[in-house]
């Protein structure tokens, strides 16, 4: 029996994740854990004059659907502005990832988008390295 | 001789396919079990012929109610070997069991400065509770950890355990590493500094004989849900001087002897730790698990798991990249095997699992602490065995192992 879940890109994706590594001077900068499972996503980002996404990279530990999520998501929002971040609607990630998720994998899957949103709107915990007109 | 076809025909649902034409190859048991036909009969019978509330109607069916989830505690006492039924107190869980002692017991004993000592292996459900009325009282939660390969520091037992030392609440058998800890010889040192003793018995009720005068324990905790019962019954077993000077943990109907609204008065053991209508199906349906299990003959399910748990250890070696965490020696350990893959997160294990209609438990199975803190490993995949566990299913468990590999590309 062949995987519906782990098709090839996911598979890709985990082994060669995109934009892996921490920004030097990231804009924001913010860190989440599941803790049902222990997953962690953390999203560095770099805004550029006009708030738009300059640079932008995750770190992190977890399951396929959560790394490769992380993935697309950092790669989807280069050249974004920060309102566009803040508007990220959870399909959109859904529809990145292609396939359909359980209720369950779903929250593997929207983590990343969690941790971006809480970054882009400055809560508390976000680590505001440097400043930006909003 | 134990016949695991005869006993895997008592139990319907292992008819049931996991996905169409993908038969069901249950290693979850640890986090809950599946039920034999009896106990789901014993509780449809209550339900279709003498549903009642118990302890208050004189008509016949509440009669007949009460005493069949009366007699159900008595067979409950009898299969820990507790003297009396009245000893034998039913709540929700295990959890609750141990949120009543540390509530109940802890409220009115511990001082500031006192102190309560865990193990890094317990369950969430044996740290919380301390840790809640810690808080309360001022009293100092302490920690015995765990060597490398995954038993009780022993060696730190004397620095940890000491006159200060008033609770030692810690599990007789790990629901990760599977370790089973020497109850009588922690039982036996916390006497000598005067602590009480609170056993988790969650993960070893249901799978060995358990006899608490041996033990010698002062409380112990567990839940029907894991051995054969249904959701929503526990038991807490205690010493009955230390039951007898406990304030009642929750206040309601059924628990009290007399009240005026000037004050209340508690009703004897168990009832004073008994509020409400309880859980009435689940206790009958408590006492047919029981039932069944003692018709199988705990030292023929111990031996079967035994069994099993070598047969599983050896077939998991045999996999590129898997370590399981915990004792070695399948006579070490109980029937289940935490583990971690190489490159698949045990998340990603489970799932392709399933797709192989193989349900394993993946996360932490709440002991964060015991994975960050001294595992290291932020999760791991959990296969656990129990009375109808086939060495063909453990087959099928590293068949789907492999097939994860595959799909990983390792």
């Amino acid at each position: 029996m062949s995987s519906d879940l782990y098709r090839e890109q996911i598979i890709d994706l985990y082994e060669n994740p995109l934009h892996y590594g921490s920004l030097e001077e990231p804009t924001f900068t913010y860190e989440e854990d599941n803790p049902l499972c222990g997953d962690v996503i953390r999203i560095d980002v770099e805004l550029d004059e006009n708030n738009r996404v300059k640079s932008a990279a995750w770190s992190g530990d977890g399951c396929a659907i959560s790394q490769a999520a992380a993935s697309l998501l950092t790669d989807d929002i280069m050249g974004k502005s920060l309102d566009d971040l803040r508007a990220y609607d959870k399909d959109e990630i859904l529809e990145m990832i292609g396939v359909p998720l359980s209720m369950m994998r779903v929250k593997c899957a929207l983590l990343c988008l969690k941790v971006l949103k809480a970054g882009a709107y400055g809560l508390p915990e976000a680590v505001v390295l440097r400043g930006t007109e909003q | 001789m134990y016949d695991v076809q005869k006993v895997r025909a008592d139990f319907p649902i292992l008819n049931v396919e996991a996905h169409p034409g993908v038969p069901l190859v249950y290693l979850d048991s640890a986090a809950s079990s599946q039920k034999p036909l009896a106990v789901i009969e014993a509780m449809n019978n209550y339900y279709r012929t003498y549903n009642a509330n118990i302890h208050r109607g004189i008509h016949q069916l509440s009669e007949a109610a009460t005493e069949a989830y009366e007699a159900a505690r008595g067979r409950i006492a009898a299969f820990i070997k507790a003297p009396t039924a009245e000893q034998v107190i039913y709540t929700r869980n295990a959890t609750e069991a141990i949120n009543l002692v540390a509530y109940s017991w802890g409220g009115a004993n511990l001082k500031a400065g006192d102190e309560i000592l865990i193990t890094a292996m317990e369950h969430h459900a044996n740290i919380v509770p301390w840790q809640m009325v810690a808080e309360r009282t001022g009293a100092v939660v302490r920690v015995l950890p765990v060597t490398a390969d995954g038993f009780l520091d022993m060696g730190q037992l004397p620095e940890l355990l000491t006159e200060k030392t008033k609770m030692f609440a810690f599990m007789a058998v790990s629901n990760v590493l599977g370790t089973i800890n020497p109850v009588e010889e922690l039982v036996a040192a916390a006497k000598r500094v005067g602590a009480l003793t609170l056993v988790d018995g969650a993960q070893a009720v249901p799978h060995q004989g358990v006899d608490v005068v041996g033990w010698d324990c002062d409380f112990m905790a567990f839940s029907s849900h894991k051995m054969c019962g249904p959701t929503g019954v526990g038991i807490l077993y205690g010493k009955r001087p230390l039951l007898d000077e406990m304030p009642p943990f929750l206040g309601g109907g059924d628990m009290i002897r007399r009240v005026t609204f000037g004050g209340s008065t508690w009703n004897d053991l168990p009832y004073k730790f008994e509020a409400g209508t309880p859980s009435i199906a689940e206790g009958i349906g408590l006492g047919a698990a029981v039932d069944y299990l003692t018709e199988l003959g705990m030292d023929n399910v111990h031996a079967h798991e035994q069994k099993i748990t070598a047969y599983a250890l050896e077939a998991l070696s045999e996999v590129d990249g898997l370590r399981v965490v915990g004792p070695q020696q399948a006579s070490q350990r109980a029937g289940l095997a935490a583990f971690t893959l190489k490159g698949v997160h045990p998340h990603d294990i489970a799932h392709i699992l399933d797709e192989d209609g193989v349900a394993v438990r993946a996360g932490h199975h709440c002991a964060m602490p015991l994975h960050k803190e001294c595992l290291g490993i932020p999760a791991t995949a959990r296969a656990s065995f129990y009375v109808h566990t086939t060495t063909a299913e453990i087959d099928q468990l590293v068949k789907s192992l492999h097939r994860a590999q595959r799909i990983f590309r390792i």
